[in-house]
């Protein structure tokens, strides 16, 4: 299509604009924003509504600039100013919010918005109006494409690279897999699905032998398992979010049925999905993972569990200790302030984008060996999980740190 | 045959659910003639009551009868503060309360309770029925048929059940006789807030407690009350089994329905319903007159 | 009784003048932003209209009018992504397609009543995301993720901006179907809607095929939805299933009761109201926003049970009669 040019056009009034104001503090380049002593940073978040729950991102992500704020005085001399708005999980409520961001509070970026539908609301607008769409909440795969749209990136693993690593373990530690899949029905469950399917390839539908969807508004999933149970797999691959994994897990053992069982890692909690389904119940479930657990016992004792603690009790003393989300929040705003970190004085929009590109960076709270490492052409900060297993107290690995490079 | 018999099993285990809700809605309606949306978030505030209780230490049975009376003791406040003053606004007017009220429920219980899932105690011992069907299902079952049958000889037998049959079918001539109509209303939305809550307590174990809990349930519970008969709480229990085994059997030997469709289909089956038996498979005819 | 059914009406010119001209000239005095915010206003305007045309003069409920906006949405922007077809175009398709659907789905419809109408609707408002991204229908609508929709530039000779180019088709969009609900509310039509509303067995018997007059009604309604939803894909330059949740059909549900059930300019209070008070709650707390925005509605019904429009109404005759009993 070429009507993306046409619009480049139509707005190009407005890029010029922002670039006159640019040029006028030319010393220090910086963006719409930006003075000496603040940058402001945008941000769309489900605070209300039935995705609320995610929200526990933003807020610790705003707890987190407010240390660097306090502690350090932002970054390289300028406090973060954290500007998030609700966008209830809705597109046209995102689009607006995201508009308002840029147009009215000016802000240099717009910086982990949440959500796969709603991120795709404003994917061609942050291209066209050329501002930062930095580490989108969601793991989507669109969101790392630098050939056409290069202001926008991306940053946990995508679902369809966690699904491929998936299937590349089954393929390795299974032998003669029969597996079934249960999967949300939306863009996140049938990433998993296409990765998974990606790796099998042509045996993908000699070796899937049921796959079952279910929708958030189903009161139960029980239905989907015992459809599944009845295929005689011996592999579930459960791409549910924590409630309908927690149903799973409890049902699968209620039903006495014991396949070799896969959790995505969005639902690798153990105190939001295996305490709630049982403990007992959750014995023996794989999953991938990039960061530590923080309602993992065995690493109370490390020294950035206990950074993590302090920050939380210091900054965050409502947030739950016990949700991964606020971890994500924790390790994302500190990818932020690292871009932020190396542009230094030049904060334009263009060079954020380019410090974006050039990250290589190791945060003490994800596991040993996974890196954050971007480039020109690589939009995928995070692409390497490691294999875990689920002892009914704790966390085991069961293998190397896997990449799918 | 395995997999029908499990899919029934698993339909009626559903269906409990939903007729717990329904149970809950058809109370409001005969006390004050029609839906109270509301009625989910506050059966999800109940049960967080009653988790809290729990959580504090208080043994679950206590807290459930706390609950029930704490439930009952806010529905009347409900009535009494906010619904009362608008007796005479629009009946649309009274929806967009509703929804209002939806919105400070759902939005406080995620504020103070936060979003995570939360287990919830169940009465009944852990464990299933030969892997067929859980042990708390069967016991929800039970616990649905006894407040039908409690729900049931409140309106036949009781001076206020009657009373307040009366107070909503036509609250002029029920003033005439007597009956505080006023008060009818708010004890009928005590009485929908208490059943409401058992619904949430029995429902929590199954779904996880969780401020959204009630998001795809509610639906559900009417469609059993409007398949059943809006004006019959028996009615309304046998709709819920029967859209519970229904919406299973269509997700299951369906294919192009599988279960992506499903909440499709019990909108299908409403409007079906409705359209051959506008009172519901029990209900009873109502003549309109001019 | 509704005045209209007795006394001819008339459109007041002056102050329909007034509002025009305002109209017109706002989007020269607001900066971009404010302008996409004030389209938005009217589109939900737009709907409100269409659903207030059911609700409020023909007396059936819908709960569920989100799937009508949906399917406006849907058509605008299937005919752009697949066939090519200019945006311009498919704006009235978006409106016929609804007003078909909406027909069809009246049909049915014709046997419930108040609460089960608006118990039917409300489920067909929860299934249609689903339907919208079921496997059946992915190529087409492209699934979970959605469609983008593109705007051509403003054509070369107009010295406008693309916020104030789409506020003014909108608006002249607006005020014709303003105009046109108006004089279907005043015609014999319109009268016959409205006596299906207040006494559908007493205007059977007068001789009104109200089958026929409430399914059409169902249709013109959806109609004027789906017209504001062919419109909203335009402005957001984007479709997907999660637009278009239940929340939608009872947002549009309050902008008609706040605005005035049965008023026709109401609906334009109504389209404010859902635009700027979730935003005004965000803005007090941003955790609690919903339960702010609760209070606000139960306090709004409170001041005034009858909408806007009947709070103004209020107002009005109390003045008329100040002036009346002193002059």
């Amino acid at each position: 299509m070429n009507t993306g040019r046409k619009i480049a056009i139509t707005f190009a009034a407005v890029a010029a604009m922002g670039m006159a104001a640019t040029t006028a503090m030319a010393e220090k380049m910086y963006g719409p924003g930006v003075t000496d002593t603040s940058i402001k940073i945008g941000n769309t978040m489900p605070y209300s509504g039935p995705a609320a729950a995610y929200s526990q991102i933003g807020k610790s992500i705003n707890a987190y600039f407010n240390k660097i704020n306090k502690e350090n005085g932002g970054v390289n001399g300028r406090k973060i100013e954290f500007i998030s708005l609700d966008d209830g999980y809705s597109p046209p409520k995102t689009k607006e919010q995201t508009r308002k961001l840029v147009e009215q509070d000016e802000v240099l970026l717009v910086f982990q918005g949440l959500g796969t539908p709603t991120q795709s609301a404003v994917h061609a607008y942050m291209n066209q109006k050329k501002v930062p769409q930095l580490f989108v909440a969601t793991g989507a795969t669109k969101w790392g494409d630098p050939e056409n749209y290069p202001w926008t990136m991306g940053w946990q693993p995508s679902y369809q690279t966690e699904g491929q690593l998936f299937g590349t373990y089954v393929l390795k530690n299974v032998k003669d897999p029969k597996i079934a899949i249960l999967y949300q029905n939306d863009d996140y469950g049938k990433d998993y699905v296409k990765g998974m399917k990606d790796v099998l390839g042509d045996k993908a539908s000699e070796l899937i032998v049921a796959e079952e969807s279910y929708e958030v508004t189903d009161p139960t999933i029980n239905s989907q398992i015992i459809k599944l149970k009845d295929s005689g797999a011996n592999v579930f691959f459960n791409v549910a979010t924590p409630k309908f994994a927690a149903q799973a897990i409890k049902k699968i053992y209620e039903l006495n049925w014991k396949p070799v069982h896969l959790n995505n890692s969005v639902s690798n909690s153990v105190g939001a999905v295996y305490k709630p389904a049982g403990l007992e119940e959750s014995k023996g479930i794989i999953s991938l993972q990039y960061f530590q657990d923080v309602t993992d016992p065995s690493i109370y004792d490390t020294e950035p569990y206990k950074k993590w603690k302090k920050f939380m009790e210091e900054y965050y003393p409502d947030g739950d200790q016990s949700s991964s989300f606020t971890a994500y929040g924790y390790l994302v705003a500190q990818t932020m302030e690292q871009v932020l970190k190396q542009a230094g004085d030049n904060l334009t929009r263009e060079n954020v984008m380019k410090e974006a590109a050039n990250l290589d960076l190791e945060l003490d709270m994800m596991l040993p060996g996974v890196k954050i490492q971007t480039g020109p052409d690589d939009y995928f900060p995070i692409e390497a999980m490691m294999p875990i297993a689920f002892d009914g107290e704790k966390f085991v690995p069961v293998g190397e740190v896997v990449s799918v490079n | 045959m395995d997999l029908f018999l499990q899919q029934i099993l698993t339909g009626i285990a559903n269906g409990a659910i939903y007729a717990c809700l329904a149970l809950a809605v058809v109370m409001i309606y005969q006390a004050i003639d029609h839906f109270n949306f509301a009625q989910g978030e506050m059966a999800m505030f109940s049960t967080y009551i009653c988790w809290s209780l729990i959580a504090a230490g208080v043994p679950y049975w206590a807290a459930f009868f706390i609950t029930i009376i704490v439930s009952f003791l806010g529905g009347l406040a409900i009535e009494r503060i906010i619904i009362k003053p608008l007796h005479h606004a629009p009946v649309l007017s009274h929806i967009v309360v509703f929804i209002g009220l939806i919105a400070i429920f759902n939005s406080t219980a995620g504020a103070i309770w936060d979003h995570t899932i939360k287990t919830f105690p169940s009465p009944f011992p852990s464990g299933s029925f030969g892997g067929l069907i859980g042990l708390h299902e069967v016991g929800m079952f039970f616990v649905t048929l006894i407040l039908l049958l409690a729900i049931f000889s409140f309106f036949k037998f009781t001076r206020v059940g009657m009373a307040m049959q009366a107070a909503a079918a036509n609250p002029v001539s029920a003033e005439l006789v007597g009956i505080r109509v006023a008060w009818m209303l708010a004890l009928g939305w005590g009485l929908a807030a208490a059943i409401g809550a058992v619904a949430g307590m029995m429902i929590a174990p199954i779904v996880f407690l969780d401020p959204n809990m009630m998001l795809g349930i509610l639906l559900y519970g009417f469609a059993a009350a409007i398949v059943g008969g809006i004006s019959s709480p028996g009615g309304a229990v046998a709709g819920g089994f029967l859209v519970g085994i229904i919406e299973n059997l269509a997700g299951t030997y369906i294919p192009a329905i599988g279960s992506e469709l499903k909440l499709t289909v019990a909108l299908v089956l409403i409007v079906t319903v409705l359209l051959f038996k506008p009172n519901g498979l029990f209900g009873k005819t109502i003549v309109t007159r001019v | 009784m509704d005045p209209r059914l007795t006394v001819g009406a008339r459109i007041p010119i002056k102050w329909v003048t007034l509002f025009v001209v305002i109209g017109v000239i706002l989007p020269f005095f607001m900066d971009g932003y404010t302008t996409f915010q004030a389209t938005l206003v009217m589109i939900y305007a737009i709907a409100i209209l269409g659903l207030n045309l059911l609700t409020g003069f023909n007396g059936q409920f819908s709960l569920g009018h989100s799937a009508f906006y949906a399917i406006g949405a849907y058509t605008a922007a299937i005919l752009y992504f697949h066939y090519g077809w200019p945006v311009y175009a498919t704006i009235p398709v978006g409106g016929i397609v609804c007003f078909v659907a909406g027909f069809l789905f009246g049909l049915p419809a014709l046997r419930l009543e108040g609460l089960y109408l608006a118990l039917a609707t409300f489920a067909l408002g929860i299934a249609i995301p689903q339907i919208l991204k079921s496997s059946h229908l992915e190529e087409l609508t492209g699934g979970v993720q959605g469609l983008d929709v593109f705007r051509p530039a403003v054509p070369e000779m107009l010295p406008l901006t693309m916020d104030q180019w789409w506020y003014l088709i909108v608006f002249v969009i607006m005020l014709f179907m303003f105009w046109v609900a108006w004089n279907l509310i005043n015609s014999r039509t319109g009268r016959a809607m409205m006596a299906i509303r207040d006494n559908s067995i007493a205007a059977k018997s007068m001789g009104v095929s109200t089958s026929l007059y409430k399914s059409l009604t169902f249709g013109v309604s959806a109609f004027y939805t789906g017209v504001a939803g062919s419109l909203s894909a335009i402005i957001i330059e984007f479709v997907a299933p999660d637009s278009f949740t239940f929340q939608l059909s009872i947002l549009l549900f309050i902008g008609m009761v706040v605005g005035g059930t049965g008023s026709i300019w109401g609906a334009l209070f109504g389209g404010l109201f859902i635009l700027i008070i979730p935003n005004f709650a965000e803005e007090i707390s941003t955790g609690l926003s919903y339960a702010i925005f609760g209070i606000i509605l139960i306090l709004i019904i409170y001041v005034m049970p009858s909408g806007f429009t009947g709070l103004v109404n209020l107002i009005r005759t109390k003045i008329r009669g100040r002036i009346g009993t002193t002059g």
